[in-house]
């Protein structure tokens, strides 16, 4: 049970913490100052609810590793976050569009953490949520707004779509991990939330005038346990790792 | 001798925010609780966004505040739930923070007025600012950017 629920607080915060990597690399060159205003700001939000989660999951483990060992020390095969968070962020569009699926998966997910019979995750949960309405706000907002824009960014943002949606189906894989988890009422059972999911995001595509794409297939497998990433994770260690690896210990 | 739990708020209302030194801790609403457990002070604080980058030098200022008032233990707690709501900005608060120039929390989710003019011809032009806490809005009058503390 312990060494569920500190593989459920690891994906929770690999997530967070792969996405705000990710994001934060917009941090001045975004295309408007305003927008990268906003996405160094969702970075940290996300970063700040990794830090709530590894700090937990450190001490489940009762090995003495903090959030930071948790984040600077691991390995690639280590880390069990899902495959989208950790795509290259393509154009703005694209950055934008995987906003949108992550923040919304992320808001229907830690609404019902809100509720789970572990306390910490509750509060943990209910600390977050409130971050995650505020940046579904404006991710689903940009999101109709270049979709339901010009010819140009709509076939961008179609082109974003067609490439993320097989990714964010990931994010609804339930293996026995969940499954147990689920069972004690700790998280939701992931493939609850995905009908809701699906038809929230497809009125928002509506919106946007954009169509989601025809392959009924997700990604086999999944990053969540570990055993599956894509190159791009090794890459993103190189850079988020490289001083805590090259200096141990190395503090402000 | 340990001073009353009174005089502690009183200190720590005389802490300034790091980000917005225009307001206190205590007005913020971050201070939950304060409390002693035999010599040592208890203070228990909430963050206001769980990335917010001033967290750390908040509690490094709150335990130089009180070390400098001559308590010498104490101890700093993270409470979570409930979480912080702009809802706990005192109304002192609130008159400080449209003095600064900062236009406060609005249940309707923009801001009144323009902090400089008054006027509520308005445009928001970005949902994020230059901290976790605030939005940028525009006044259409007197065409003054201004910060507008985001309602959470
Ligand atoms: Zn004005």
């Amino acid at each position: 049970m312990a060494d569920a629920l500190f593989e459920t607080l690891l994906r929770l915060g690999d997530n967070t913490l792969i996405l705000g990597h990710r994001v934060s690399e917009w941090c001045g060159h975004a295309p408007v100052l305003e927008e990268d205003i906003a996405l160094a700001n969702t970075a940290l939000d996300l970063l700040g609810q990794t830090s709530l989660w590894l700090e937990y999951a450190g001490e489940i483990e009762g090995a003495g590793r903090s959030a930071d060992d948790l984040a600077f020390l691991r390995d690639a095969w280590d880390f069990h976050n899902v495959l989208l968070v950790e795509l290259p962020n393509g154009d703005f569009g694209q950055t934008v569009m995987r906003q949108y699926l992550f923040d919304q998966f992320n808001l229907m997910n830690l609404r019902a953490l809100t509720g789970s019979t572990d306390n910490r995750i509750a509060e943990i949960a209910e600390k977050a949520v409130k971050e995650a309405a505020y940046h579904v706000d404006r991710s689903r907002g940009t999101v109709v707004g270049l979709g339901d824009g010009t010819a140009e960014s709509h076939e961008r943002m179609q082109a974003a779509l067609n490439i993320l949606w097989p990714y964010a189906l990931e994010l609804f894989i339930t293996d026995d991990t969940d499954a147990d988890m689920a069972k004690a009422g700790v998280i939701p059972d992931p493939k609850t939330l995905e009908a809701d999911y699906r038809a929230t995001i497809e009125a928002t595509l509506a919106e946007a005038t954009l169509t989601l794409p025809d392959a009924h297939f997700g990604h086999r497998g999944s990053g969540k346990d570990g055993r599956m990433h894509t190159e791009h994770l090794g890459h993103i260690l190189t850079q988020m790792q490289w001083l805590q690896r090259a200096y141990p210990g190395q503090a402000w | 001798m340990r001073p009353s739990v009174d005089q502690i708020w009183t200190w720590l209302d005389a802490v300034p925010d790091p980000e917005i030194p225009a307001i206190s801790l205590v007005d913020l609403g971050i201070i939950r609780d304060v409390g002693f457990d035999g010599e040592t002070c208890v203070v228990t604080v909430t963050p206001t966004y769980s990335g917010c980058p001033a967290t750390s030098v908040i509690n490094m200022e709150i335990k130089a505040a009180l070390h400098d008032h001559g308590v010498e233990r104490v101890e700093l707690k993270r409470q979570l739930s409930p979480p912080w709501t702009t809802d706990w900005i005192s109304q002192s608060g609130r008159e400080k923070l449209e003095k600064y120039g900062i236009a406060p929390p609005q249940a309707a989710g923009g801001p009144e007025k323009c902090p400089n003019c008054a006027s509520t011809n308005l445009e928001r032009l970005s949902q994020f600012g230059s901290t976790p806490c605030k939005a940028q809005w525009r006044c259409k009058d007197c065409l003054e950017p201004f910060d507008y503390f985001k309602c959470i």
